[in-house]
């Protein structure tokens, strides 16, 4: 690391406070609320009308209906999580489906990498495979045994908790199986391409 | 794109904007041409490695050289705003990393007409751009609506009166949600879907929006732009709750 640059008189929070500092990821704070963040409107999805589907590189592309995917097998997570906006919130308390669940039902092509999440509205992250499988994502419709609200990405958002909020997107729609990492919504526009807290992946070109 | 790296920048000059909100210029030793509607983050470091790292938006014009304005409001129990309110003087140094973000901003080649739609301190990217606007002697029709609690919470307020004087395309529109000052001709209430229609109406076809401050407020005014006649992919958002010191 650098040589350290200190700030003439600042010492910070009391240092007791918070929570153990393994879970908390260099330059991030802890908060008690959940922010909303979002790059535009907030949709409102019909549950009748809702539908997810993996489909690309798969040898038959899937497609659940709200109803459908209720009937898949769900698990409850609690997981910390942290937006590149500094904010880290800790245990946070999740049902939904894992991305293996979902993996599963279809066949991946050898050629497979990456993932691309589209969104109702328009938004789309890149993620690898190598970050979804294996328990490290899921597809999340309830939050602190309620219902997600839309603001938050209900009816059912992507959790990836392990990289910055971002790659969770909300509104999920589709998840398409690709052969390349491309950048998605944010990651084309100065943000990183993985996005890992712990390496402090926040923008275009940090390590 | 290269990495951003941290660098150090000088507190030049310190301006109260209101009671709660100053105006901190920086000058930067490798300043970088920026967007309006760009930010910057922030890190205090204590002597034992503690660090604390805030987003800022960027108040000033690409047009001014080597420097950059952030607006800070100084926000309950927030570790970094109260800490540049209460102990940065000029000459203080701090290290300052972007400007980052590719997609809350606007550039004066971009056709408009615009709509900006601030609340509280939400209205400081939309003075980058705005004072880019003027920088740029730009004729895109722009309407800023600012919502504020009262006439003392208003930030920019004689600069904006100064730019909407010049009477080159720029309207500004005041809603006082808390108390009005007697003769008040603005609006006196929360945004709501008949002020925003209001203030919308000549450009809702095809004009960009930019909405900017807290959730609820974004929440709704984005909805309400929807309502008026916005496509969603016109609406351009950017929140902060009330963690976001």
């Amino acid at each position: 690391m650098p040589e350290l640059f200190v700030t003439r008189g600042f010492s910070g929070r009391p240092r007791a406070a918070g929570a153990p500092k393994d879970r908390i990821p260099p330059g991030q704070h802890l908060v008690s609320d959940f922010p909303v963040l979002s790059a535009g409107p907030t949709p409102r999805i019909d549950l009748a009308k809702w539908q997810l589907e993996v489909n690309g590189l798969v040898r038959a592309p899937v497609r659940w209906s709200w109803q459908e995917f209720l009937a898949l097998p769900a698990e409850d997570f609690t997981k910390d999580i942290s937006c590149v906006t500094t904010w880290t919130k800790l245990d946070t308390k999740w049902r939904g489906v894992s991305l293996d669940a979902l993996l599963e039902r279809v066949q991946l092509d050898p050629r497979a990498l990456a993932l691309v999440a589209a969104c109702y509205g328009g938004y789309t992250t890149n993620l690898l495979l190598s970050d979804v499988v294996n328990g490290q994502a899921f597809i999340g419709y309830e939050y602190d045994g309620k219902p997600l609200p839309p603001d938050h990405g209900g009816p059912a958002r992507l959790v990836v908790p392990h990289l910055y909020f971002w790659k969770s997107a909300k509104w999920i729609r589709a998840l398409r199986v690709v052969d390349e990492d491309r950048p998605g919504f944010w990651e084309s526009n100065g943000y990183h391409i993985r996005g890992d807290p712990w390496k402090e992946q926040r923008y275009t070109g940090d390590p | 794109m290269s990495a951003l790296v941290w660098q150090i920048g000088t507190v030049r000059e310190i301006r109260p904007e209101t009671a709660k909100v100053k105006s901190f210029t920086f000058s930067l030793p490798e300043w970088m041409r920026h967007r309006a509607g760009q930010h910057y983050d922030l890190r205090l470091t204590a002597p034992d490695g503690y660090r604390a790292q805030r987003s800022y938006s960027i108040a000033s014009a690409p047009e001014r050289e080597s420097a950059i304005d952030l607006t800070i409001e100084r926000v309950e129990d927030g570790e970094v705003s109260t800490f540049l309110h209460e102990t940065v003087i000029v000459g203080d140094r701090v290290e300052l990393r972007g400007p980052i973000g590719g997609y809350f901003v606007w550039d004066a080649t971009q056709r408009g007409p615009l709509l900006l739609i601030a609340g509280g301190s939400g209205v400081v990217p939309m003075m980058s751009m705005l004072r880019h606007r003027a920088a740029a002697r730009s004729g895109v029709p722009a309407r800023l609506l600012v919502s504020s609690r009262t006439i003392d919470d208003v930030i920019y307020r004689a600069e904006l009166d100064q730019l909407a004087s010049r009477r080159d395309g720029l309207e500004v529109f005041h809603t006082l949600t808390r108390a009005q000052p007697a003769g008040w001709t603005g609006y006196a209430r929360r945004i709501d879907d008949a002020m925003l229609a209001e203030v919308a109406r000549p450009s809702a076809k095809d004009a960009l929006a930019f909405v900017c401050g807290p959730t609820a407020f974004v929440e709704t005014a984005a909805t309400g732009l929807e309502r008026a006649g916005f496509a969603a992919t016109r609406i351009k958002t950017e929140r902060f709750g009330p963690t976001g010191t």
